[in-house]
């Protein structure tokens, strides 16, 4: 059922909401950006309507709220190890459509590959979320090809429009305080982007084989190493453990784990001393095969949800959509069959 | 749902410590629990954090991990001994299915710090040389100084064949100089096309043994190798060990060539 409020009434519901859960959304931090003056939207928690930002995309996604970056996972000291308590509050995240969809990868790795995740479990099971309505996409943006554009797996939908607050609920909580704030409307749906001014193909027979295609090497100079691409992707889902030891109790102290990113140097040390991938350019390929094509191959669906993050955040301008469109020409050259 | 915690170390007892080199000391700790030849724990090393360590021992009660010391890295763990403790966990990935190599000629190639994991492989074949049919075993190190195992390798030699090389002897006559692959054309193999191998060491070693391997007649199918990967988490999560579509914590760190030979880095 649709239903449509004014934003007070919306803030209400937000208030009600606010006693049970944290609500996050997307926020403008302004001049917040790393490398220069401009605004960062990132997520934060929001209280009111007018603080979620939807007019623009967001730098960052909501992987954070689920993976921090940093995340201890317990505490020891030589004879005992004391797991990390777990936030109290339920959680609701505002997201969109592509974003959404990067939650079902995030839940592939840290649920399904190989044993489940006690710290990614304990935070997922506490969350709800809020589909935010996307009527046009943003340059970067290439989620008709990946598929993304859609989502109908959401706990309750959410729009602006003309200065009003839509929403669709299937989560039975949402139904109950949007009958009573809201007023009902019909046919409310959702608006989703049908065609993006990034287009991306992926070839259909592409291959491991690509690798030994001439189109990484630029990137052997080009790309910095420096692993923004990864850090903004809501699906990239690595990380390193660390040990802290406490200055005042050397033999105490914490493990957490951090996110990690192919793209930077020690990513494959191996304690003995031996490395792979030293070339940005074989780990470029890495880490595109992963997104378009090893994913794939072990989990049925592509994992790139074609966001366009790691294309606005990329320091050196290097375009991944780019890259996905070399792709094709890339297998000619290694089948033989391109010009040269 | 709850899920188990897997990333909660458990303590394990230090029952001996065994020096090999300067820098590698086998640690055999108390242990109960199924443990597959190349399998290994996440083991916390203090002052350095986990790393994943392959069981070089599977004993009554015991499993033994042989553990180098890298620089920063793994230094106060020689600090300890007999009766003090670990954590560990684990046991991780799949190893060696020894059933395979039931009945067969086995050749198994290792260098430097791969004979750990295949200690286990060596181990079963010892205690039950009735299981095989014969064993041919070649051990390369880098120098006299770097050899692990050396009174194993004495023991080994009752029930196999055994080249143990180092890659310079320095003039000593009692050590056989040269690379592992040098002693592959001449490995006698009465039935290459039924024989197993297992190679297990530093890459370009592997690959080289393996091309040296084939050209004697022995399949691709018939041949296992063991990778040692970066590994923060050893349960499909951190994505450090992936190769291709690849996780080598879960769908290894024992692969048949067949699946290993098209994964690259
Ligand atoms: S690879 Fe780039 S476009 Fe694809 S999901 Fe990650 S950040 Fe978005
Ligand atoms: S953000 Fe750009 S420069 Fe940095 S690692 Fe990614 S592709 Fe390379
Ligand atoms: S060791 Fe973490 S994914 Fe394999």
């Amino acid at each position: 059922m649709g239903y449509r409020l004014s934003t007070d009434a919306m803030n209400q519901v937000l208030a009600e909401l606010g006693k049970q859960y944290a609500i996050y959304a997307p926020k403008c931090y302004p001049g917040g950006n790393t490398f220069s003056e401009v605004d960062c939207i990132r997520y934060g928690e929001v209280h009111t309507v007018e603080e979620i930002e939807t007019e623009r995309k967001s730098d960052y996604s909501f992987k954070e709220l689920l993976l921090p970056f940093s995340e201890t996972l317990f505490f020891f000291t030589e004879n005992t190890i004391q797991e990390a308590s777990v936030i109290e509050k339920d959680m609701v995240i505002f997201l969109r459509s592509c974003d959404l969809h990067a939650v079902r990868r995030l839940d592939e790795i840290y649920l399904r590959n190989g044993l489940p995740d006690f710290y990614y479990q304990r935070l997922r099971e506490k969350v709800q979320f809020v589909l935010i309505g996307c009527p046009a996409a943003f340059d970067s943006c290439f989620c008709v090809d990946m598929g993304t554009n859609r989502s109908d797996n959401y706990d309750a939908a959410f729009e602006l429009r003309g200065g009003q607050v839509y929403m669709a609920a299937r989560h039975p909580q949402w139904e109950a305080l949007l009958r009573q704030y809201g007023e009902p409307v019909e046919g409310f749906a959702p608006s989703y982007v049908t065609e993006t001014p990034t287009r991306v193909s992926i070839p259909a027979d592409l291959s491991p084989a690509v690798a030994k295609s001439t189109v990484w090497d630029e990137y052997d100079k080009r790309c910095i190493g420096c692993g923004r691409c990864n850090y903004a992707c809501p699906t990239c889902t690595c990380f390193t453990m660390q040990d802290i030891y406490y200055t005042d109790n050397a033999k105490a102290g914490e493990r957490r784990r951090v996110a990690a990113s192919c793209m930077v140097d020690g990513f494959t040390d191996v304690a003995g001393g031996g490395s792979y991938r030293k070339k940005h350019g074989e780990r470029m390929r890495f880490k595109v095969l992963h997104k378009v094509y090893d994913f794939k191959q072990r989990n049925g669906y592509q994992m790139c949800v074609g966001c366009g993050r790691c294309d606005d955040v990329c320091p050196e301008y290097i375009s991944f959509s780019a890259i996905l469109n070399k792709l094709e020409e890339a297998m000619q050259e290694v089948r033989g069959d391109g010009q040269q | 749902m709850t899920v188990s915690n897997e990333y909660l170390s458990h303590w394990a007892e230090i029952r001996e410590v065994i020096p090999h080199t300067a820098i590698e000391y086998t640690f055999r700790m108390a242990y109960q629990g199924a443990v597959q030849p190349g399998q290994f724990f996440q083991v916390s090393i203090p002052k350095y954090g986990e790393a994943p360590i392959s069981v070089s021992g599977i004993g009554e009660g015991t499993i033994d991990l042989t553990i180098r010391r890298v620089g920063r890295v793994t230094n106060e763990v020689f600090e300890r001994y007999a009766g003090e403790r670990l954590f560990l966990r684990g046991p991780y990935g799949i190893g060696f299915d020894v059933e395979l190599y039931r009945g067969r000629e086995v050749v198994i190639v290792a260098g430097g710090t791969g004979v750990s994991p295949v200690r286990p492989v060596i181990e079963h074949f010892y205690w039950h040389p009735e299981l095989g049919r014969k064993v041919s075993l070649i051990a390369g190190f880098k120098s006299r100084e770097d050899i692990l195992f050396a009174e194993d390798f004495t023991r080994w030699q009752e029930q196999m064949d055994v080249i143990l090389t180092v890659d310079n002897n320095n003039g000593d006559p009692d050590l056989r100089q040269g690379l592992v692959t040098e002693y592959i054309p001449a490995l006698a193999i009465a039935d290459p096309a039924r024989a197993a191998a297992i190679v297990v060491g530093p890459p370009a070693m592997m690959r080289f043994s393996i091309q040296a391997l084939l050209r004697r007649g022995i399949a691709e199918e018939n041949i296992w190798v063991s990778y040692e990967r970066k590994m923060c988490c050893g349960i499909g999560k951190c994505g450090h060990c992936k190769i291709d579509d690849v996780y080598v914590c879960l769908d290894g760190p024992v692969f048949n060539y067949t699946r290993a030979k098209d994964l690259a880095d």
